[in-house]
């Protein structure tokens, strides 16, 4: 049995690894990727230390310092279940199952699907959760941004100057988001906005070649050969089961990162910390580890 | 003889730099092939793959989507 199982290696889970492979305690790292959501950061400047990196970049420092330590690892591993019986934690994944004393949640967020029919179907066939990776594959065809936020509106931005025409899919009667990119948005001819409409198909061939939307009671079909998903994000906390979480399903935590059951931690965006934020959830990811540490100390 | 390794990618992907990281790091020569460029190179990645997302590697003929790190040590016998 291990002294901690730290699941996730975003910039929470491997501060806190760093952390816990300092202090020596017995510790295993249950993974999907590295880097988490920093990975697919664009340009960072306010890491402290860096006055300018991008999310890649950042990663492969993360992966560097945490590498230095004798760790295991297990990457491309997902957590389907964690429990608490009696001392100790019990975390199920798609490949086995481990057993600690204690745990740190830092499973971080992922985009929120839309659950509609083709959505699933067409993903990566023209419908994608990245327009900064995917959008160039777009180019002189039209797209649609579905979401009416700060990421549809960056999406968006970026579609422009690739993309024929860009339709922003808005669920709400007017476009969220900051007062300057909306803006731009509105005052780009390439961009067509549509308010008060959702989306309620996704329809293609092979790839994508149309949406269908309902808008004022009616449907109707949009011809487009790109479709991006920007409607936000979601905790990945499904497995945790037993744990109380918010509304938005985001872990509850107190000021030491402990969750409602003794003994499992969290930390980073999966948790209801205000500011999600990379140097935020590093740091939440160290105060996480301090307390699992203190924990082992006193049971 | 070595594998011939291409990669399909765009300037912008955060896990094409990966790839392409991990490519340098294991000391594995390979063509990069920057799809933003050229509607060619897009449609023969879109062709091989039968999808629209990048990173794409072709690894001597065998066609890897997205920075699968297990596949592609696999595939390059590492």
């Amino acid at each position: 049995m291990h002294d901690l199982i730290i699941i996730g290696a975003g910039p929470a889970g491997i501060t806190a690894a760093v952390y816990a492979a300092r202090k020596k305690m017995d510790l295993l790292i249950i993974t999907k990727d590295i880097g988490g959501q920093a990975a697919w950061s664009g340009d960072i400047e306010n890491y402290t230390g860096y006055q300018f990196i991008t999310g890649p970049e950042l990663t492969v420092k993360f992966e560097e310092h945490l590498r230095k330590y004798d760790i295991t690892l297990k990457e491309n591993e997902e957590v389907t279940e964690l429990k608490k019986t009696d001392d100790i934690v019990s975390v199920k994944t798609n490949k086995g199952r481990y057993e600690a004393r204690t745990a740190i949640i830092a499973s971080g967020k992922k985009s929120k699907e839309l659950n509609i029919p083709g959505e699933k179907e067409f993903k990566n066939k023209g419908l994608t959760y990245c327009a900064t990776c995917d959008g160039p594959l777009f180019s002189g065809k039209d797209v649609a941004v579905i979401g009416g936020g700060n990421s549809a509106l960056d999406a968006a931005l970026q579609l422009i100057n690739i993309a024929k025409h860009v339709y922003i899919i808005n669920i709400t009667s007017n476009l969220g988001g900051d007062a300057i990119m909306r803006q731009k948005v509105q005052e780009s001819k390439m961009v067509i906005v549509l308010n008060n409409a959702q989306v309620i198909a996704i329809l293609g061939d092979n790839m994508v070649n149309a949406i269908k939307i309902k808008r004022e009671g009616k449907e109707e079909i949009l011809s487009v050969q790109g479709i991006f998903v920007e409607i936000g994000l979601i905790p990945n906390s499904e497995f945790a089961k037993d744990i109380q979480k918010n509304q938005f399903a985001e872990i509850k935590v107190n000021p030491y990162n402990e969750t409602d059951i003794p003994g499992v931690f969290a930390a980073g965006d999966v948790t209801d910390v205000p500011e999600k934020q990379i140097i935020i959830a590093a740091g939440e990811g160290a105060k996480a580890c301090l307390s699992a540490f203190r924990y082992l100390a006193q049971h | 003889m070595a594998k011939k390794v291409l990669v399909y990618s765009t300037p912008t992907c955060p896990y094409c730099i990966r790839a392409e990281q991990f490519l340098a790091e294991n000391n594995i020569p390979f063509e990069n092939f920057d799809i933003s460029a050229g509607r060619q190179k897009a449609e023969e990645m879109v062709q091989k793959s039968g999808q629209m997302g990048v990173p794409v590697l072709d690894i001597g003929g065998e066609i890897i989507v997205g920075f699968d790190k297990e596949k592609i040590k696999e595939a390059l016998g590492l």
